[in-house]
């Protein structure tokens, strides 16, 4: 548990709307290929661990992950495992592997093409398989009447949806791996029609194509490496009743635990990148994690830029790694989720050295 | 290895062709109430879930761990969800046991399941996939070549596959979770069943089962709350290796060598047959016992049939080395569960409470599943003594 852990890598694709013919494992390779040069390696067999998260439901192959093996060069073979969740919770279990003292450096990586199939209608599967799940009900409409919820007891205004999209797509601007960007008023974004009641089409975030990966270790590794590195100071993660008749869909329980676990509340935090897949998600996560107003918010554009499905929760990782190396902040906040209406979240704090 | 970590409550439903009477939520959750019946303790005295099932496409379910949080107390709790192919049971083990080894954790529930009756396996692992030769044929039909190179270079006995088929069916008659219970298996009913995928016979494959097992691990400070014996955590190993590589050897494959390199280095093994008091090894199909036996150096290499056919594998013929006592695989297989079967039932052996299929005085125990195209392992070894 005292064992200090640094990320030292990361690099994530563009996020685009159709990676066209190229396979998983051509997604991954670039990102693996990035994150070796950083620290400056040649390939997994230089880590003690690697670990991935992806979706067979994506790729519609059961054991889709095997084929992202081929990506490493496990040859001699290697320490490997993997998650069916986001590459957050990837980075989570390296974590867990590091700190028992059977690795000192783990590589983790997230990927998916979601363009060939439909995404929403295949996140209804994931939905208790003998009442919900035959009713095909996909995850944009879930998160509808979590928003109407919200319209409709006065926590939000449509506008506040709107801000949310507006300052995405604004910081996007400066994210040259962002699928969607651009200067839009408030009142220019509720012109837009409704697309699934009272969600509009940009409340929602894009179905994208891509991948993302990232080097962690021991702080006497990344001093051995010689490069620019991040604490990881705390990393956790709470999941909450699927049941959403027995949830209040205005607020995230789960977030408000982690939050708490991490002593986050009230603590100085200079970004936060939280993966908000709908606009009033994002003001949902603000709320239970009581961020200040000096925290900065998604300043990638966060996930209504673009939404690397498995990878997008080791992205917000990675996009405040980059701010600390950068020098453009101290210390922040990255945030995951899974399941239908925020039911899964994970925090991580990253400081500087 | 960090703290040291014990295996304190072990739960497992009843294995059948067909659970009719229960969800997928009652399967996994009848393993999980067991395992803390076993333990002593209730959902409350649990600090994280970790579970892990074979691919989501068996039962069309998408991440099924986000619908079964609530069937096992998992509100409010950190929930994680393993999958490496089939040796997804073995690995989900372990990352439990890296949750208090780490020091992260107490105490934490691990359960995997399968439930073949709600499913399509065939159909999961046929999904044609672009750029790829379209495979029919389950995995038999992948392993069975593989099975026949390995008798070409050992030159065993065309039988030999008969007789761990029939006394692994003969151990499982001793279990009563088993979902075989051939009780009067005979070498003849063996061969003159059908054959599938040459040399595999219909009675040399395993079963499709429903079923769950579940296991309580706890840091060593905890321990003294449960009533009965620990199985200590001594060693944990995973590897990987590709499906295909110049020069891979599919028949004794690097990735179990080195796993189980790794894992006796752990727990201070050096000869595996004489230190092992028994072992609880994937083998789905017959033959994969013989070649197993060589991969992790119970046997030199084209030896391995030898301790098959001379009954050192065989609680009933009074084995120095028992395989698999509870009936392994190829007694019950829901696949997602079966390598963690494997690591519960060594550490029930070491734990002196595997009943009617105990090994006399059990003290050191290897559990071991693998995966893919024979190319994920994962293995422990437990032991009745504290370290």
């Amino acid at each position: 548990m005292n064992i200090d852990i640094c990320i030292v890598a990361f690099s994530q694709s563009a996020c685009v709307a159709q990676a066209g013919a190229a396979n998983e494992v051509e997604l991954i390779m670039p990102q693996l290929e990035a994150v070796y040069g950083q620290v400056g390696i040649s390939n997994a067999q230089d880590v003690d661990f690697v670990c991935s998260g992806s979706c067979d439901y994506l790729q519609g192959a059961a054991f889709a992950f095997v084929a992202g093996v081929d990506a490493l060069g496990a040859v001699p073979p290697i320490q490997e495992s993997h998650v069916e969740m986001d590459a957050a919770w990837a980075l989570y279990e390296a974590v867990l592997k590091i700190r028992m003292g059977h690795a000192e450096s783990a590589l983790v990586y997230g990927f998916s093409k979601s363009s060939p199939g439909e995404l929403p209608v295949v996140l209804s599967q994931q939905l208790d398989p003998y009442y919900l799940a035959p009713q095909w009900i996909d995850s944009i409409s879930l998160a509808a009447l979590q928003a109407r919820l919200m319209l409709d007891k006065g926590i939000i205004k449509a506008s506040d949806m709107a801000a949310v999209v507006a300052s995405s797509r604004r910081c996007a601007m400066d994210n040259d791996k962002a699928q969607l960007a651009g200067q839009f008023s408030i009142s220019d974004l509720l012109e837009e029609p409704e697309y699934v009641s009272p969600l509009r089409k940009a409340d929602c975030s894009p179905i994208s194509d891509g991948a993302s990966a990232m080097i962690i270790c021991t702080r006497s590794k990344a001093e051995e490496w010689q490069v620019p590195f991040v604490r990881l100071s705390g990393i956790d993660h709470r999941i909450e009743t699927h049941n959403l008749g027995m949830r209040d869909l205005t607020t995230s329980h789960s977030t408000r635990l982690v939050a708490e676990a991490l002593s986050i509340h009230n603590s100085s935090l200079d970004i936060a990148e939280l993966y908000a897949p709908f606009s009033h998600q994002q003001i949902i996560l603000e709320q239970a994690l009581e961020l200040q107003a000096e925290t900065e918010i998604n300043p990638s554009g966060g996930v209504l830029a673009g939404n690397l499905m498995m990878a997008s929760g080791l992205s917000r990782v990675g996009e405040v790694f980059n701010r600390i190396v950068a020098g453009e902040a101290e210390r922040g906040l990255a945030h995951a989720t899974s399941g239908p209406c925020l039911q899964h979240n994970l925090l991580a704090i990253l400081e500087s050295v | 290895m960090g703290e040291l970590a014990a295996v304190v409550g072990i739960g497992q439903t009843k294995y059948a062709s067909r659970r009719g009477d229960v969800s997928i939520a009652g399967l996994v959750r009848e393993a999980a109430q067991n395992a803390l019946e076993d333990a002593d303790l209730s959902f409350k005295d649990i600090d994280a879930v970790v579970i892990g099932k074979a691919p989501d496409m068996f039962e069309g379910i998408v991440m099924p761990e986000i619908y079964l949080t609530d069937a096992l107390g998992a509100n409010g709790k950190p929930m994680l969800r393993v999958h490496t192919a089939g040796s997804v049971g073995g690995s989900t083990a372990l990352v439990a046991a890296s949750h208090v080894q780490s020091g992260t954790f107490k105490r934490v529930l691990t359960v995997t399941f399968e439930k073949q009756s709600e499913s399509n396996a065939m159909w999961a692992l046929s999904t044609p996939q672009p750029f790829s030769v379209h495979l029919n044929a389950g995995a038999g039909g992948y392993f069975a070549p593989i099975i026949r190179e390995y008798i070409r270079r050992s030159n065993a006995p065309s039988d030999i596959g008969i007789k761990v088929a029939v006394k692994d069916r003969l151990h499982g008659a001793r279990n009563p979770l088993s979902h075989l219970n051939l009780p009067n298996i005979s070498h003849q009913e063996v061969e003159d069943s059908m054959m599938l995928w040459d040399p595999i016979r219909f009675l040399e494959a395993c079963p499709s089962s429903d079923g769950a097992c579940a296991m309580i691990i706890a840091n060593k400070d905890l321990v003294s709350e449960s009533p009965k014996p620990p199985a200590w955590i001594l060693g944990g190993a995973m590897r990987s290796e590709p499906t295909i590589y110049a020069g891979r050897d599919e028949v004794n494959p690097r990735a179990g060598r080195d796993c189980a390199k790794d894992v006796y280095a752990q727990a201070g093994i050096s000869d595996p047959r004489r230190q092992f008091d028994c072992a609880e090894i994937y083998v789905p199909f017959s033959w994969y016992e013989p070649m197993w036996l060589e991969n992790l150096g119970f046997a030199d290499q084209g030896e391995g049939w030898r301790l098959t056919l001379d009954g050192a594998t065989s609680l009933d013929e009074g084995g120095d080395i028992p395989w698999n006592c509870s009936g392994g695989v190829l007694s019950s297989n829901p696949i997602g569960a079966s390598g963690m079967i494997r690591f519960a039932e060594a550490a029930r052996q070491v734990r002196g409470d595997a009943d009617q299929h105990q090994v006399k005085d059990a003290r050191l125990a290897l559990g071991h599943a693998y995966g893919g195209g024979a190319q994920f392992f994962s293995m422990w070894v437990v032991g009745a003594n504290k370290p």
